[in-house]
């Protein structure tokens, strides 16, 4: 069973709507002790960190995440947002995300000449830079939908999973342990995202 | 990177697909949840379903309607019609809808401001319905029945100040005639602005998606392209591979 973080951020109907598709058991919990509890974990987002970080808080989940992730040990998977959210802090608001990922969140940097947008929004394929349970640089080239204005940067390389060049190379999947995101939406990128996912389901 | 191609899709109150020309006169295209099954069989980029109804007759988005499509839609999805506050992109999303098409609203800046805090300026795109061309072009609203008084240029400018995340840019009398878009209103708009800008009217086949990417503009979409085939206008629905699209943008260059 795979708990999808309610907390009112995010894309949750777009992510059950798929794992329903894969016939992976899943629910929505907005519930303290039932996320506290859970076997596995998707931790959506869309919007802005400090809205994400301060509705987490007041809804008192921040402790439960902790206990979950940290204590227990449990993967979880954070998608757009919800990956950024994994990191310290993002330079889009002054809240302090989880920590569960030693990284930071910065604003794409173009140079102004550059004849790229931002936010970021379109299909990439991505680099896999080494293999992870959602990834396999083995496996024929895939390609997710990105809507992002900022990018997850983390300290230590080896968390990286995945990178994506949009004027500079940007780390657009990331992982350690048990936890893991992507800053793109498998929930909205056809069969790739549906290969992810369920990639996800079957992790111990 | 590759720049998104995106069928727009116009349904009416009775849940009808239809397209229009010169935002007038409807065909009847087909059933939505046919059509958009289709779209999602052929991998499109992105899908934006628009309820040319509801502003119309003052009717909040019909999320049940919504939801049941959405729940098809393993694609980027993009819905406008009747959208008036923030309390109904929140349902929207729960309905697995995440970007919000703001079309006479657009002018309203609280809403505009309140949505990219809320919902992230990703999720906030504007349609700016431009009517004339060249130097006269001028912005309208409401179906293309009420001057706003605005350039394109300014008007996207001041929407991207405000939060708005993409611009879908579409020329009224362009609109269902196959012919191409208007190029110079792309130029005039989309190399100015820092946010994505989406061509929108008169595209008939998938050259003229080809002129508008080369034109700046991150994405074509069209409402004719992608249902209809021929000068007696038959539906089919098509959606070119991206091999076709990456050989017709590399033949423009």
């Amino acid at each position: 069973m795979i708990t999808v973080v309610d907390y009112g951020v995010g894309n949750i109907g777009a992510i059950l709507n798929m794992l329903d598709y894969l016939g992976i058991e899943a629910e929505a919990q907005s519930d303290p002790v039932a996320i506290e509890r859970a076997d596995k974990l998707i931790l959506p987002g869309v919007g802005a960190f400090d809205k994400a970080m301060s509705t987490l808080r007041s809804q008192g989940l921040i402790p439960s995440l902790d206990k979950a992730v940290l204590g227990c040990g449990i993967p979880v998977l954070g998608v757009c947002l919800g990956m950024q959210l994994l990191a310290r802090r993002s330079e889009e608001g002054l809240e302090a995300g989880l920590g569960y990922i030693a990284a930071d969140v910065r604003r794409i940097n173009l140079p102004p000449d550059s004849s790229l947008k931002v936010p970021h929004i379109g299909w990439m394929e991505i680099e896999p830079t080494h293999k992870s349970p959602l990834f396999d640089p083995e496996t024929p080239v895939e390609r997710f939908y990105f809507d992002h204005g900022y990018h997850v940067v983390c300290d230590n390389a080896a968390h990286v999973s995945a990178t994506i060049g949009y004027g500079a190379p940007l780390s657009c999947a990331v992982g350690r342990d048990n936890v893991f995101g992507v800053q793109f939406h498998p929930e909205k990128s056809h069969r790739f995202g549906m290969r992810l996912l369920d990639a996800f389901a079957q992790m111990a | 990177m590759r720049k998104r191609i995106i069928p727009v899709l116009l349904f009416d109150q009775r849940h009808r697909l239809v397209k229009t020309v010169g935002f007038g006169a409807r065909t009847y295209v087909g059933d939505p949840f046919n059509v958009v099954r289709l779209f999602n069989e052929k991998e499109v980029d992105e899908i934006c379903i628009l309820d040319i109804d509801a502003s119309a007759h003052g009717r909040a988005p019909d999320l049940g309607f919504l939801r049941e499509l959405a729940s098809e839609c393993f694609m980027p999805m993009a819905y406008g019609g009747g959208i008036t506050k923030l309390a109904h992109c929140e349902q929207l999303n729960r309905a697995g809808i995440e970007k919000y098409v703001l079309g006479h609203s657009a002018l309203d800046s609280d809403l505009v401001r309140a949505l990219s805090r809320d919902m992230g300026s990703q999720a906030v795109v504007a349609c700016v319905d431009v009517a004339g061309q060249g130097a006269t072009a001028q912005c309208v609203t409401r179906s293309g029945r009420q001057q706003t008084g605005h350039a394109p240029l300014s008007l996207c400018r001041q929407l991207q100040d405000e939060g708005v995340g993409e611009i879908i840019l579409q020329s009224v009398e362009r609109d269902g005639q196959r012919t191409g878009f208007d190029l110079e209103l792309i130029r005039q708009v989309a190399p100015h602005l820092s946010i994505p800008v989406v061509a929108l009217g008169g595209a008939g086949e998938a050259i003229h998606l080809a002129q508008a990417l080369q034109a700046g503009a991150s994405a074509a979409a069209s409402g004719s392209a992608f249902v209809f085939i021929g000068r007696l206008r038959a539906v089919l629905v098509s959606y070119p591979t991206m091999s076709q699209m990456d050989a017709l943008v590399a033949a423009h260059v």
